[in-house]
């Protein structure tokens, strides 16, 4: 049977259509994707992300050896109370899964990773931890609640003593602020301001109710999906895996090179293929007239086929096909994509689709 | 999923309806319980009118926000009239599939005995929503 969250009654009574998600029984949406979409953008939304990994790693060190030579971006830069995405790599330097790792000063290391990864990422990084001697806990007792959208952080107020809430709004982006029973992190993957929370399974309900009754609209992954790919952010599986490596992947900026003498797993295969010259980039695409991309659709230059679309989804914000799509280096400001057998033009951009201004 | 399928029109096993009218033409659209499956429809890609097309040929596609799908034409004819407002209002599929959601009128001679009722149309619904998503797949998602 597929597992559920602690909110899956919430769900069940806002009649979400709920679909398997690596294993979950996760909402889709809660009537309309689109209407989710825009809540997020122009007011707030609320999503239930309890499906995703979270480990603890207590510290900091061995933790801070260890997770150095695992993640191909470097925690040495990790003061406390701070985020970091990363990618952990194989030995090849293809991408085992795409995480945010948060430094917790004395108390240690918390990542985040994928739901639908979770076991082989936990089939790596256990015999890792043995040999660093790093003790470690899935925390398979909390749940992660996002809200995210331009109003985000003043729906907090509802549900936050004045105490956290003034350490929230006083914290920046890619920082968290730990309560006694929550985890707030300025994290979030739709491109907008807000807050990712964790906190005890039994809690959730509560503040949750306590989000909604404060007008924050619930969202599912449906929207999640389109906000993120509209942020030009990654979505494991698709945009990445482990047959491609950050440096082809628009993943590049996460790899810590320095200092030169960290050695981390993945290392000298990006070395080598930095030193190669990168043949591929990953690009964004917007659709010139109406329509829709998918992801494994065929990019071209004229009769040339350079590449392949790895996410695609119609921009609500926008109201234009958009993709990411790996294609060879070097593409200037136009291609066509096979769209159902018919080449439709469209714009080689920089990925994000849409900016907000953070 | 309780969906509207109303007794005047007749229906086909890939979720359109049809409603004829006295001249030999007939509207076609999808269900209620189709446009329910599809989730918001952002994109509908018309016929030029005048193609000639034959039963079960796919004659229009709609996406939404999850996938895109074929429109079946219903029965052998001409596509007389395509509804134009689909091009920058896709969700009327959504808010009225039945009325201001048509996809497109075809001129046919073929009578409608071979088509479904609502009894016999809903019995295929109903068997779909037993096999939880049926034909319509659900994307890969964010997560």
């Amino acid at each position: 049977m597929a597992k559920r969250t602690p909110l899956y009654a919430r769900h069940l009574a806002l009649r979400a259509k709920l679909v398997d998600f690596g294993g979950w029984d996760m909402p889709l949406h809660y009537g309309s994707q689109l209407q989710e979409h825009h809540q997020v953008r122009n007011a707030a939304g609320l999503f239930d992300v309890s499906h995703m990994t979270i480990i603890d790693f207590p510290g900091p060190a061995p933790a801070r050896a260890l997770l150095r030579y695992l993640l191909a971006n470097d925690v040495a830069r990790l003061g406390p109370g701070k985020a970091l995405y990363t990618c952990m790599l194989n030995d090849a330097g293809g991408v085992i899964d795409d995480l945010i790792v948060y430094g917790r000063g004395e108390t240690g290391y918390r990542l985040v990773l994928n739901a639908a990864t979770r076991d082989k990422d936990l089939a790596w990084i256990a015999p890792l931890a043995e040999r660093f001697n790093a003790s470690w806990r899935e925390r398979g007792d909390l749940a992660m609640l996002a809200v995210q959208g331009p109003e985000a952080l003043a729906k907090l107020e509802a549900v936050l003593d004045a105490e956290t809430l003034h350490a929230v709004r006083a914290s920046r982006r890619f920082h968290a602020v730990e309560g006694k029973d929550l985890f707030i992190a300025r994290t979030g993957y739709t491109g907008e301001d807000g807050v990712e929370i964790m906190l005890a399974a039994e809690n959730a309900p509560v503040l949750w109710d306590g989000l909604l009754a404060a007008g924050v609209a619930p969202c599912g992954l449906g929207a999640r999906d389109t906000l993120r790919l509209e942020a030009g952010m990654s979505l494991y599986g698709s945009d990445m895996d482990e047959t491609t490596t950050p440096l082809v992947s628009g993943l590049g900026w996460t790899v810590a090179w320095q200092p030169p003498e960290r050695d981390f797993i993945g290392r000298a295969a990006l070395e080598q293929q930095r030193a190669g010259g990168i043949s591929q980039t990953l690009i964004g695409l917007v659709l010139e007239e109406r329509g829709v991309l998918r992801s494994h659709q065929t990019v071209y230059d004229g009769d040339r086929e350079i590449g392949m679309t790895t996410s695609g989804a119609f921009s609500p914000s926008l109201n234009r096909g958009i993709a990411l799509a790996r294609v060879a280096a070097g593409i200037g400001g136009g291609c066509q994509v096979d769209v159902r057998g018919k080449r439709l033009p469209a714009q080689v951009v920089k990925p994000p689709f849409v900016s907000r201004p953070l | 999923m309780s969906s509207t399928i109303p007794s005047e029109l007749r229906y086909t096993e890939t979720h359109e309806w049809v409603r004829s009218q006295e001249d030999g033409i007939v509207t076609v659209g999808i269900t209620d319980y189709a446009q329910h499956l599809l989730g918001d429809l952002v994109f509908v890609e018309l016929p030029e009118a005048g193609r000639v097309v034959t039963a079960a040929e796919g004659c229009a596609v709609i996406e939404s926000v999850k996938a895109a799908s074929d429109v079946y034409s219903p029965v052998d004819g001409v596509i007389v009239e395509v509804n134009e407002l689909l091009a920058d209002n896709p969700e009327l599929i959504n808010q009225d599939p039945y009325e201001e959601g048509w996809i497109l009128r075809i001129k046919t001679s073929a009578d409608m005995e071979g088509l479904l009722d609502a009894a016999a149309y809903e019995l295929i619904a109903i068997d779909e929503d037993e096999d939880e998503e049926g034909s319509l797949t659900n994307s890969k998602l964010a997560g």
